[in-house]
């Protein structure tokens, strides 16, 4: 994988953690990393995106819905910018969600923001999906057949 | 013609003031809060976010705290709410196949992959009053038991393996997907169409259509290939960023209906497919929304269109219960006017009546 690949990778990963959990959570791990001055590239705002998906599952695509969204874009003095892009109505998250998307792109940054943010609500994202799993596992259906026969 | 009648501002004032009385009830009750309702009225939820065709639990509960319960009137508040927020784009479509299954069954198969699972279910349940339950107190925690590494194919995927079932329908990449929030709609529509406008149309609506078809209405034959309820992750393509950025996860329900066959001189017969798919966990919704999915395929599928739920003009005309509920409830509002010219017209035809009526016996008298 070339470092671009690798960066972006690493940018979906975290996007991806950190718009599963609590806002007060990504809150509380940014407050205990450094954080350089940064602006504000796109102002906080809330909008929509259309849910899109494919007939039978796997064919052509359809509109299904809209969801409501908030987005963000904050670049760092040192000129890294940031995306924040999540579900919902709130632009505080969009703008945390952008804050850590500029630091991972900083050399300077990016193994705080991994270690000390990312990977703790990372781990407590995956807790809470083993949980629902296991949940549903306990649903699960075990067939047994009654045979008769002698003995 | 409506006029505008004056004089009735403080009369509307008031009555607003009263309704919002009512809607908050006895005060010594303590009072529903939005949380209270997307956690423990999440069917009232899913089924506003799912018709009010825009996924926030917290506005649909909000909606539903304001419309008193009144489903309907909540779906009409969140409607108008989405018509106030700028459209970003489209998201990338998304993919059932990797739902992270809450509950997944066949009743086609015993055993498939995966397994059946049955999650959060009335089904089974012996629709018995709980008094328990209005007593108050937590419920037992769920049990758990370990999980299995075992992909979830739908099953239609497995039928497709073997070629038993028509293969999903295919678009170009990059080919327009036709959107009737943003153009009106004509006919005959596309399936894009049809399927985005039963996906918010009325529940019960598509539910009397579906039942309709099973009673001989346009017969399916179907079988429920599938229904699995769970997470699914949206991702939205950003130009300004450059690759999919993954905005979180919504809940949703499929409904992959297996329907008898379909088959040419020169193609061998298979199944035909119908599909439902909403927010949230609305089973009842997306079964019939499959249903009539493929009752509405039946012009594609070389059928006779003879039932209502054939009907695509029909069925897309009237699916959607904020258009249905306004035509209808507008006739609450004044028609004076209309009203006095229909009066002036049957007075006249009343008058016209009783001369004709009138007549003979003076013509008879006569002779």
């Amino acid at each position: 994988m070339s470092g671009d690949a690798a960066l972006q990778e690493r940018r979906r990963g975290a996007m991806r953690v950190l718009a599963h959990v609590p806002v007060a959570e990504i809150g509380a791990r940014m407050a205990e990393v450094p954080v350089p001055p940064h602006q504000h590239l796109r102002a906080p705002e809330s909008g929509l995106v259309m849910v899109r998906g494919r007939a039978g599952g796997d064919g052509a695509p359809f509109n299904l819905g809209e969801a409501t969204v908030s987005r963000a874009a904050v670049r760092l003095q040192s000129g890294e910018v940031g995306f924040g892009y999540v579900l919902g109505r709130d632009d505080d998250k969009a703008r945390l969600i952008a804050l850590c998307d500029a630091l991972l792109q900083s050399p300077d940054h990016a193994e705080a923001i991994e270690t000390r943010v990312v990977a703790p609500l990372r781990a407590q994202m995956q807790a809470g999906r083993d949980r629902s799993a296991a949940e549903a596992a306990a649903t699960r259906v075990d067939f047994y057949t009654m045979v008769r026969g002698e003995g | 013609m409506y006029v505008a009648v004056k004089g009735g501002e403080r009369a509307i004032e008031n009555a607003h003031r009263l309704l919002a009385h009512e809607r908050r009830g006895d005060r010594s009750v303590p009072e529903l809060s939005l949380s209270q309702i997307s956690e423990q009225l999440g069917l009232a939820v899913d089924r506003v976010m799912s018709e009010g065709s825009l996924y926030d639990r917290e506005l649909a509960a909000l909606a539903i705290k304001q419309a008193r319960g009144d489903l309907i009137e909540a779906i009409f508040l969140v409607r108008a709410f989405r018509a106030t927020l700028p459209r970003f784009g489209a998201s990338e479509p998304v993919d059932t196949g990797e739902m992270r299954v809450q509950r997944r069954v066949s009743s086609t198969f015993k055993d498939i992959p995966g397994g059946q699972v049955l999650g959060p279910t009335f089904d089974y349940t012996h629709r018995l009053l709980d008094p328990g339950l209005a007593q108050g107190g937590d419920p037992e925690t769920p049990a758990v038991a370990a999980t299995s590494d075992v992909p979830m194919p739908r099953v239609t995927d497995i039928l497709g393996q073997d070629g038993l079932i028509e293969p999903s329908p295919t678009a170009d990449a990059g080919a327009p997907v036709g959107d009737l929030t943003r153009d009106p709609l004509s006919f005959p529509a596309g399936r894009d169409l049809r399927l985005q406008n039963l996906a918010r149309g009325d529940e019960g609506f598509l539910l009397a259509l579906g039942y309709s078809t099973q009673r001989g209405y346009g017969r399916n034959h179907p079988f429920a290939g599938e229904i699995r309820f769970g997470e699914v992750e949206v991702e939205f393509l950003a130009e300004e960023i450059g690759f999919a950025v993954p905005l979180g996860s919504v809940e949703l329900t499929e409904c992959q209906m297996v329907n008898q066959f379909k088959g040419s001189a020169t193609e061998p017969p298979c199944f035909t497919r119908g599909y439902g798919l909403t927010f949230g966990q609305s089973e009842r919704k997306t079964m019939s929304m499959a249903l009539v999915d493929r009752a509405l395929r039946a012009r594609e599928l070389g059928e006779d269109v003879v039932a209502p739920a054939q009907d695509e003009e029909f069925v897309m005309s009237h699916s959607d219960n904020v258009q249905a509920t306004g035509f209808v409830e507008h006739l609450k509002l004044p028609h004076y006017v209309d009203f006095q010219s229909e009066l002036g017209l049957l007075r006249k035809l009343r008058r016209e009546f009783a001369e004709a009526n009138a007549a003979p016996a003076m013509k008879e008298a006569a002779e």
